[in-house]
């Protein structure tokens, strides 16, 4: 669970950018807030996040990062606009869910309906709904992210 | 239009967006395929893009004319790995015989783009860097985007986008002598916050604007981003042309928004009365008149950036530097956004002014902006900074504080030693 305005340099810090592996961005993410962060994530964890999420430069090791760390998709209040584009290209589902952060602490496990846009705490019962995906990026995100999508339908983009 | 048609009238981005997906028309909210007329790569994140558009199978950027790489971010080299990113992007750029490429003196590339005529009214400029809505300033569709982003459109020459909703920025009166561009683009970012504009294009409109050099237009699209904006766009107009035509061969094709065109709201800055701007640690939108901050001790003034490392702004820390000293207890650092404002500030003096008065110059990158190789905070240390961040670690240590300002504000405080209106120097 993270709060408001978390930007890119928290995600990761603008010295690890000229990395190009995103296992070793991996080993960086969340450093500017919690340098364990990623010994303490299982595959799969979903990372909650308030208003602006990614906001500030438009590294795209800030997703990667997370991606590679295990995370299984990131649910927040909003999300700042390159990092939501950056994401979804990459296949890191980013999903725009009012009302999150007051429905889940640390630790809850959540079940997250991505086409039906439906995201339910198992522990309370609590559930929320959200406008789900277009179309085009649950392709895109079905195909785990832009490159294969692309790789696919080349021919008519 | 004709009496009896109702529709709508369009924004700027809904048009040129149209015009770039080959659509006869586009609205907010519509997601489009879009044909970019160029794509610029600083270089952090080429190296990403490029393997990108390989794994997408692509071998050949798809116009070498159109891709226009820069050496700007760690410049020149100051480790290992920033030298092995550069020999790589430039063995690229020979591979694939791009003709647009600009090494490591060349300076900030939002500042070198236009400067080097690529950017025109109505264009649809995409940059692997999250200020390219800088290039808004001449009617263009700007907008920064990530390494796989960049790696479809080396592939295909096209990017999907949201066509964003519009929110319109009327800004009327006349600046006060000292007050700035920097100034209303931060009395803006205080009134609609660090995510007011989240997913939308702001067109700036009015009178002030009219008024204002390319250099400002620059100033206020470039932080647009900081509002959590997609684009910042000024319409063209004689001042664009004349910028343009001792750049670019002259011929424009320029989008002008609708009268009835559809906004998402209007917001009015008035300027006739505006004070200088602070933006205090750690949000962009946590801005004050300077007169509630003055006072406050720094340890370094940075002039420079894209925001505004121009002549002007040079030129107007030099006016208030002349014949002064900058406080022994503070460092200011100056440099240039390109080597054509290195040229320019060279032949008109302003150098010398800032270097006797104590500035230490550097050659043009973004080095001393983003907490790269140059100028970095110590845990504590309070700096003052005319780039578009104040983030928490922006500037080195995550326990440093950051505080954005105009050119005209981070000259006055060099030589005071604390946050200081210019006018009080005078
Ligand atoms: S000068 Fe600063 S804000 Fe501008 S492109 Fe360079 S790092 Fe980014």
């Amino acid at each position: 669970m993270f709060g408001d305005d978390v930007n890119t340099d928290l995600i990761i810090p603008g010295k690890y950018l000229e990395l190009v592996d995103p296992e070793e961005m991996a080993e960086h993410a969340m450093e500017g807030i919690d340098p364990d962060f990623p010994k303490k994530i299982q595959k799969g964890d979903i990372v909650v996040g308030g208003n602006n999420f990614g906001c500030g430069s438009s590294r795209e090791h800030a997703p990667l990062a997370l991606k590679y760390a295990g995370i299984g998709a990131v649910i927040a209040e909003s999300f700042a606009r390159i990092y939501y584009r950056n994401s979804i290209n990459i296949g890191l589902p980013a999903l725009e869910c009012p009302g999150v952060t007051d429905a889940v602490e640390d630790g809850d496990t959540v079940e997250v309906d991505v086409t039906g846009g439906t995201v339910k705490n198992t522990r309370t019962g609590a559930e929320l709904s959200f406008t789900p995906l277009p179309d085009f990026m649950v392709e895109v995100l079905n195909d785990g992210g832009l490159v294969p999508y692309l790789k696919k339908n080349m021919e008519t983009w | 239009m004709s009496p009896g048609d109702n529709r709508m009238g369009k924004t700027i981005s809904e048009k040129i967006l149209a015009r770039a997906s080959g659509l006869g028309e586009a609205s907010s909210g519509e997601i489009v395929k879009a044909r970019v007329d160029v794509a610029m790569m600083p270089d952090l994140t080429t190296i990403l893009a490029v393997k990108a558009m390989k794994a997408m199978g692509r071998e050949k950027v798809w116009d070498n004319a159109k891709v226009v790489p820069i050496l700007d971010h760690v410049a020149p080299a100051s480790t290992l790995m920033a030298a092995t990113i550069h020999r790589d992007i430039r063995a690229f750029v020979k591979e694939q015989g791009i003709t647009n490429f600009y090494d490591v003196e060349s300076g900030v590339c939002h500042q070198v783009l236009p400067e080097k005529g690529h950017v025109k009214p109505g264009y649809l400029v995409i940059g692997a860097d999250s200020h390219t809505c800088t290039h808004g300033a001449f009617g263009a569709f700007a907008t920064g985007v990530g390494s796989t982003d960049m790696g479809a459109i080396l592939a295909t020459g096209k990017i999907w986008l949201r066509v964003p909703e519009t929110i319109k920025v009327q800004i009327e009166g006349k600046l006060p002598e000292l007050v700035t561009p920097k100034d209303v683009i931060l009395k803006t970012a205080g009134l609609i916050g660090a995510d007011g504009a989240t997913y939308n294009a702001l067109e700036f409109h009015g009178g002030t604007i009219s008024d204002m050099s390319v250099s400002g237009r620059m100033t206020l699209c470039n932080m647009t981003i900081e509002l959590g904006g997609k684009a910042g766009i000024v319409e063209p107009d004689e001042t664009t042309y004349t910028y343009l035509r001792e750049r670019t061969d002259g011929v424009f094709d320029p989008v002008f928004a609708d009268e009835d065109a559809s906004y998402r709201m209007v917001q009015d800055v008035p300027v006739d009365d505006l004070e200088p701007q602070i933006a205090c640690p750690h949000k962009v939108d946590n801005v004050k008149p300077i007169s509630e901050v003055a006072g406050t001790v720094i340890n370094q003034s940075f002039i420079g950036s894209c925001t505004n490392g121009r002549l002007e702004d040079l030129q107007v820390a030099a006016s208030i530097l002349k014949g002064k000293k900058i406080n022994p207890d503070t460092r200011l650092l100056v440099v240039p956004a390109s080597q054509g404002v290195y040229l320019d500030a060279l032949e008109a003096g302003v150098i010398q002014t800032l270097v006797e008065a104590g500035a230490m110059f550097s050659n043009p990158s973004c080095g001393a902006c983003f907490g790269g190789h140059i100028g970095l905070l110590a845990p504590g240390e309070v700096g003052l900074t005319t780039s578009n961040r104040n983030f928490q670690g922006r500037q080195g240590s995550p326990e440093a504080f950051v505080y954005l300002s105009s050119p005209a504000v981070a000259a006055a405080s060099a030589v005071t030693g604390v946050i200081t209106d210019p006018r009080d120097l005078r």
